[in-house]
């Protein structure tokens, strides 16, 4: 009588998840790097995403919180996750240790557009611990199957000290390469650096990035993004080739509990990734 | 198809035997007002009371509900969850504004994307009866919302009220595992007549309008109004219009136990509360009342819109009807129509 219904796949269920390795990244502790590997083969196998891309991450008992996966695609081995302590489920994050066992839902939302971006100019603009999703945009641009599919890669990355950029052992290595331009700034610099000082949106002055056959991707605080964006624009990026990432308090990560949307856009479904031209069309909420 | 009728008396008798088998929800009078409830006595039903206060969205998507259980030990975790409705249901006297709610809830619930398996159970086991709305109150505007007194959106069956009988429309295939047609006696030509009577009734008692043709541009270029900067003034953020509201579907997802067992919920949420957006950092993109207020007028009747081709209100008047400060959707509309 009851028409037998096709089994759909629960969005709600998070997939059970292993922690691999904890790192700090930051001198103030604050910021932890977590890498996890997913439990059960047949998530493994048919876990597949983009750079940009997010997940929602369960400490059971605590709750679930969504952060963007800091690593590429390319790279095989556990996903990467680096969170900032900052409330309950972060917090208990920073205190997992290896072998935990967590919840993991994803990947959510849509990544970098990269087919927009092959065979342009990558410019990398970030502040601070937004530099996540595009670490591994930039890897796996990096990766060598890849690197033929894009043009120039200039990074712009900043913090406030220089104790607060992530991933520095990894920044070292691009520094030494030559098939990426690596410019590092922090706010305020102490008697260890050697590079710029300087507000990321004014370092993006300075080194003034050619927007000839070029894409921007930008992520920061809100203040650093709203300062950029006009910068860009005046280097002659369009804002359909400027891109950035949002973040917004969610829940569901799929569009249906409300509270992060932008105009009639979800940021978990429809983002994180916005370019610059869809967000003017949009109503500015902050 | 063709019109059927049933007489009052035998639909109780209908319910009687679904009984054994389904779980029956229907309108009871309970402590002065209509609540929809399971039934176990045909004799409790009150199907001609005033609409219930809160809407039947509840028996898809409840106030509460767990997602699923969690167990973790140091081999890992186990999760289980268990959507499935143990029986089959029906509910009955549904009134055509909450059951056109129920057909916007399903173009979230069951998105393009991503498909809710709680509510869409269901939704799937049960049979929605709507009954035509004899008695519009001062405060409905259904007929604004593209809905109405006798609106058959939503409804697998459809009922009107003609005295000693329903005529009744069999309108989906749910429906038909209700009330089988070919069983049921035809209805007579005086019996449409009297149908129709009624129907034109109902929708010449609706004394209340919206002007919608245009809202959605109109809201467009009101997201920086003034408006938004005194309108809100006298709310004060209890979130009674959201919660009673038969198209909202806001949640809150929360963690019930420890860190070895426990339970994740779902609560529902309003976008009137300033937590409902406040981010861990302290930043909250919707910090007043004039973002809050702004969020759900333009969620209903623009972004909706945007998104599903129509709007997400149904005219069902609870938010006036309840609001503790009388702040009326529809006053809100004039001063949009209005205002710069």
């Amino acid at each position: 009588m009851i028409p037998v219904e096709k089994t759909i796949e629960n969005p709600y269920l998070p997939m059970p998840a292993t922690v691999e390795r904890t790192f700090i990244e930051t001198a103030d502790r604050m910021i932890k790097t977590v890498e996890l590997s997913l439990a059960r083969s047949k998530d493994q196998a048919h876990f597949h995403f983009v750079p940009g891309q997010f997940c929602q991450i369960s400490v059971f008992g605590k709750g679930e919180a969504p952060f963007g996966i800091a690593s590429s695609p390319t790279e095989t081995g556990p996903l990467r996750f680096t969170v900032n302590k900052a409330g309950v489920v972060t917090t208990a994050i920073h205190h997992l240790e290896i072998g935990d066992a967590v919840g993991l839902r994803g990947p959510l939302g849509h990544g970098y557009p990269i087919d927009r971006f092959e065979g342009k100019n990558i410019v990398i603009v970030s502040g601070g611990f937004a530099f996540t999703t595009q670490r591994a945009l930039v890897a796996m641009m990096l990766d060598q199957n890849n690197r033929s599919r894009f043009g120039e890669i200039t990074v712009i990355y900043g913090a406030r000290t220089p104790g607060l950029l992530l991933y520095r052992d990894e920044l070292r290595t691009w520094e030494q390469r030559d098939d990426l331009k690596t410019y590092l700034t922090v706010d305020q610099r102490d008697d260890t650096w050697g590079g710029l000082e300087g507000f990321v949106p004014d370092i993006v002055v300075q080194v003034a990035p050619s927007s000839a056959n070029a894409c921007a991707i930008v992520c920061g605080p809100p203040i650093m993004i709203r300062l950029t964006f006009p910068r860009l624009v005046q280097l002659g990026f369009g804002p359909d080739h400027i891109y950035t990432s949002l973040e917004r308090r969610m829940k569901c990560g799929i569009g249906k509990c409300g509270r992060c949307n932008l105009g009639h856009l979800y940021v978990c479904k429809e983002g994180p990734v916005f370019s610059y031209a869809r967000l003017q069309t949009l109503p500015r909420e902050d | 198809m063709t019109m059927k009728k049933i007489r009052k008396e035998d639909l109780k008798r209908r319910v009687e035997d679904l009984l054994e088998t389904w779980q029956v929800f229907a309108p009871v009078w309970k402590e002065g007002m209509v609540e929809i409830t399971e039934i176990d006595d045909p004799a409790t039903m009150s199907l001609d009371g005033p609409p219930p206060r809160i809407p039947p969205k509840r028996l898809f998507f409840p106030q509460s509900e767990v997602l699923f259980h969690y167990a973790k030990d140091t081999r890992g975790v186990e999760i289980d969850s268990d959507p499935e409705v143990a029986r089959r249901r029906v509910v009955l006297g549904v009134k055509p504004c909450d059951a056109h709610a129920l057909s916007l809830l399903d173009c979230v619930f069951n998105g393009d994307r991503y498909q809710d398996p709680y509510y869409l159970k269901r939704r799937e086991q049960t049979v929605v009866v709507a009954l035509g709305c004899d008695e519009p109150a001062l405060t409905c505007f259904c007929s604004s919302m593209e809905s109405g007194p006798f609106s058959r959106k939503g409804a697998d069956v459809f009922l009107t009220d003609i005295g000693a009988a329903y005529v009744v429309e069999v309108l989906t295939p749910k429906g038909h595992q209700l009330f089988e047609p070919s069983r049921l006696e035809d209805a007579s030509p005086e019996n449409l007549e009297k149908a129709k009577e009624r129907e034109e009734a109902a929708q010449k008692t609706i004394s209340s309008h919206v002007e919608r043709a245009g809202l959605v541009d109109k809201l467009d270029e009101m997201a920086e109004s003034v408006l938004w900067k005194y309108i809100h003034e006298k709310c004060i953020g209890c979130g009674v219009c959201t919660f009673l509201c038969p198209t909202c579907h806001c949640f809150d997802m929360v963690d019930e136990g420890d860190e070895a067992v426990g339970q994740r919920v779902r609560n529902w949420d309003s976008c009137q509360f300033p937590l409902y957006t406040l981010e861990t950092s302290g930043r909250n993109p919707r910090p007043s009342g004039r973002e809050r207020l702004r969020q759900r007028v333009m969620h209903k009747f623009n972004y909706f819109v945007k998104s599903f081709g129509q709007p997400a209100c149904v005219g069902c008047g609870r938010c006036i009807i309840h609001c503790p400060v009388n702040l009326d959707v529809r006053r809100v509309i004039e001063a949009i129509w209005t205002a710069q």
